[in-house]
C-alpha cells in the first residue's frame, strides 16, 4: 500500500467558523480521513508546534489556514506551515480576502487595543493596562505574541496557491478543494475554487429580476415588507450579489438574506467595494446630485457594508491617514 | 506645509474636457503642473477602482472632468460618474480621505477659462489639506 498524502488544518485571525465547515463534511470527512492522513489541526486533535517543526519541508501536501493575520504567532505559523507544505490554501473569506476582522482596518491597531482593554464598559481596568509581549510575574516570564497595526490576508504574508472563499465555505466547496489535491485534478495556480461568474447568475430569484433594474429609495430588510419571491435589489434591498463571485450555493438568498459579499469579488477585479460602489450608484434612479446624496445617506456604514469581506485585499487596504473625518 | 506640490490625477473625457485642456493651452491660460492627466473616452469610464488605485500609489487628489449634463457623447455617461462619485464620496472619510480629494466637474472643449480655474482650485485646496498619509 502507498503512503497516504498528508494534509494539515490551522487557524489565525478568524472565529472558528471555518473549522466548522470542515467538521460540516459531516460523513464525507471519513472520505476524507481515508484518502489523507491528517497530520495538524490543532483545533480538533492534539498537535503540538514542535510537530511542525519535525516536520521535514514540503511534507504535507495541503495545508488549508483560515484566518487573516494579526500576531506574530499567526505570522510564524503561517511561514512554518508553508515551508512544510507543497500546497498552501487560503480557506474562507479572513485568509483570502481578510475577512470581518479585517474591518478592524478602519483604524489604527492602538485604536483596537485601547477599546477592548479600556473602554468597552464591561471591562474593569483602572490602570489601564495593555497586553505586553513580555510580563514579569512573581519572577517568572510569560510572553504574548505580538499585535500587529494592521490585519493582512494570508497572501500579503506568504505565497498562496489556491482559495476556498466563504465565510464561512461550504463544506462541498471544501470537499472539492481536499479531493482536487489528492486526486491530482487542480487548475492553474492561484485560482479562486468556487464560480468565476458573479452570484446573480446562480440566483434563485435571478427570473424575478427585471431588465432594467432602478430604485428610488434604499431600504434595509428590517424596515418594510419585502417579497421573497423578487429579486431584493428591485425592491430597493442592497443586496451584493452583481459584484460578489457565485458558488456559494445562495444560502443567504434561500435564507431569505440578501448577499453580503463573502465570496469575494470576481476574476479581474482588483476591489469589491469599490465595485459594489459602481453597481449600485448605477441602478439608482436620480441624476440629481441632491437626491443622490439623500438616497445614499440611507447607507449608515458604506465602508463597513462594501468592503465588509474584503478591506485588507482592497487596493487601499486600510484607512489612510488615521485621522478622524 | 511647506514646499508641499499636490499629486493631482485627473480623468479626462476624450470630447469635452480634454478639449478644454487643450483650449486652455492654446489660449495660453496659466494653470498649476500638478495635474497628471488620464485621457479616457468618457467620464463614465472612471471606475471607482480607478479612483481607488490612484489615491493607492500617490495621488493628494482625483478630478474627474466631463462634459456638461446633456453633452455627453454616449447620453448618459457622465451622469453615470455622478452617481458613482456621490456614492463614493460619503465611503472616502471613513477610509481617511477627505471629500475634498475628490472633485467632479463638467468642463466643455470651450471652456479653457474654466478648466485653468477647476485645475487651480482643486491644486490649492489639496495643499491646504496637506499630502493623504498612507498607512504600511
Amino acid at each position: 500500500m502507498t503512503e497516504k498524502q498528508k494534509i494539515a488544518f490551522y487557524w489565525c485571525a478568524s472565529c472558528g467558523g471555518c473549522e466548522e465547515s470542515v467538521i460540516d463534511l459531516a460523513q464525507d470527512i471519513l472520505a476524507v480521513a481515508g484518502a489523507a492522513e491528517i497530520v495538524f489541526w490543532p483545533v480538533a486533535m492534539d498537535f503540538k508546534y514542535a510537530d511542525v517543526a519535525a516536520m521535514k519541508d514540503n511534507e504535507i501536501a495541503v495545508t488549508l489556514i483560515n484566518g487573516s493575520i494579526r500576531t506574530d504567532e499567526q505570522e510564524h505559523m503561517a511561514r512554518a506551515l508553508r515551508k512544510k507544505s507543497k500546497l498552501l490554501m487560503a480557506h474562507g473569506s479572513c485568509a483570502h480576502l481578510g475577512g470581518i476582522v479585517g474591518l478592524a482596518n478602519l483604524f489604527q491597531g492602538s485604536e483596537v487595543l485601547g477599546r477592548s482593554y479600556k473602554e468597552v464598559p464591561s471591562v474593569n481596568n483602572p490602570q489601564g493596562v495593555l497586553p505586553q509581549t513580555t510580563t514579569v510575574e512573581s519572577g517568572r516570564k510569560l510572553t504574548l505574541p505580538g499585535f500587529h497595526d494592521t490585519v493582512r490576508t494570508l497572501d500579503q504574508t506568504v505565497a498562496v496557491d489556491y482559495y476556498i472563499p466563504g465565510c464561512p465555505p461550504t463544506p462541498e466547496l471544501v470537499k472539492d478543494a481536499i479531493m482536487m489535491v489528492l486526486e491530482d485534478r487542480l487548475p492553474p495556480r492561484g485560482s479562486v475554487l468556487a464560480d468565476r461568474k458573479a452570484l446573480c447568475e446562480t440566483c434563485p430569484l435571478r427570473d424575478s429580476r427585471p431588465d432594467e433594474v432602478k430604485i428610488s429609495e434604499l431600504h434595509r430588510v428590517h424596515e418594510i415588507e419585502w417579497d421573497p419571491h423578487k429579486c431584493f435589489l428591485d425592491q430597493g434591498i442592497i443586496c451584493l450579489g452583481p459584484a460578489t463571485r457565485g458558488g456559494c450555493m445562495a444560502r443567504c438568498i434561500h435564507a431569505n438574506m440578501p448577499c453580503r459579499g463573502c465570496f469575494g469579488p470576481t476574476d479581474n477585479v482588483a476591489d469589491q467595494g469599490a465595485k459594489c460602489v459602481s453597481f449600485l450608484a448605477s441602478i439608482l434612479d436620480s441624476t440629481d446630485e441632491e437626491e443622490l446624496q439623500t438616497m445614499a445617506a440611507a447607507i449608515p456604514d458604506p465602508a463597513g457594508l462594501f468592503y465588509r469581506y474584503s478591506l485588507p485585499s482592497s487596493l487601499l487596504s486600510r484607512k489612510m491617514n488615521g485621522r478622524d473625518l | 506645509m511647506k514646499g508641499f506640490k499636490p499629486k493631482i490625477v485627473g480623468f479626462l473625457c476624450n470630447w469635452c474636457s480634454y478639449e478644454g485642456a487643450d483650449s486652455a493651452g492654446r489660449a495660453r491660460k496659466p494653470y498649476p503642473a500638478n495635474l497628471r492627466v488620464v485621457r479616457v473616452m468618457c467620464s463614465g469610464r472612471t471606475d471607482p477602482q480607478f479612483i481607488m488605485q490612484a489615491f493607492k500609489v500617490g495621488a493628494d487628489g482625483v478630478l474627474i472632468l466631463g462634459c456638461h449634463p446633456g453633452d455627453c457623447h454616449y447620453k448618459e455617461g457622465n451622469l453615470q460618474t455622478l452617481k458613482r462619485y456621490t456614492l463614493l464620496k460619503e465611503m472616502l472619510p471613513q477610509l481617511g480621505i477627505e471629500r475634498e480629494r475628490l472633485r467632479l466637474d463638467w468642463i466643455s472643449a470651450s471652456e479653457g477659462d474654466k478648466f485653468a480655474q477647476v485645475v487651480s482650485d482643486m491644486v490649492e485646496k489639496v495643499r491646504q489639506l496637506g499630502p493623504l498619509v498612507r498607512g504600511q
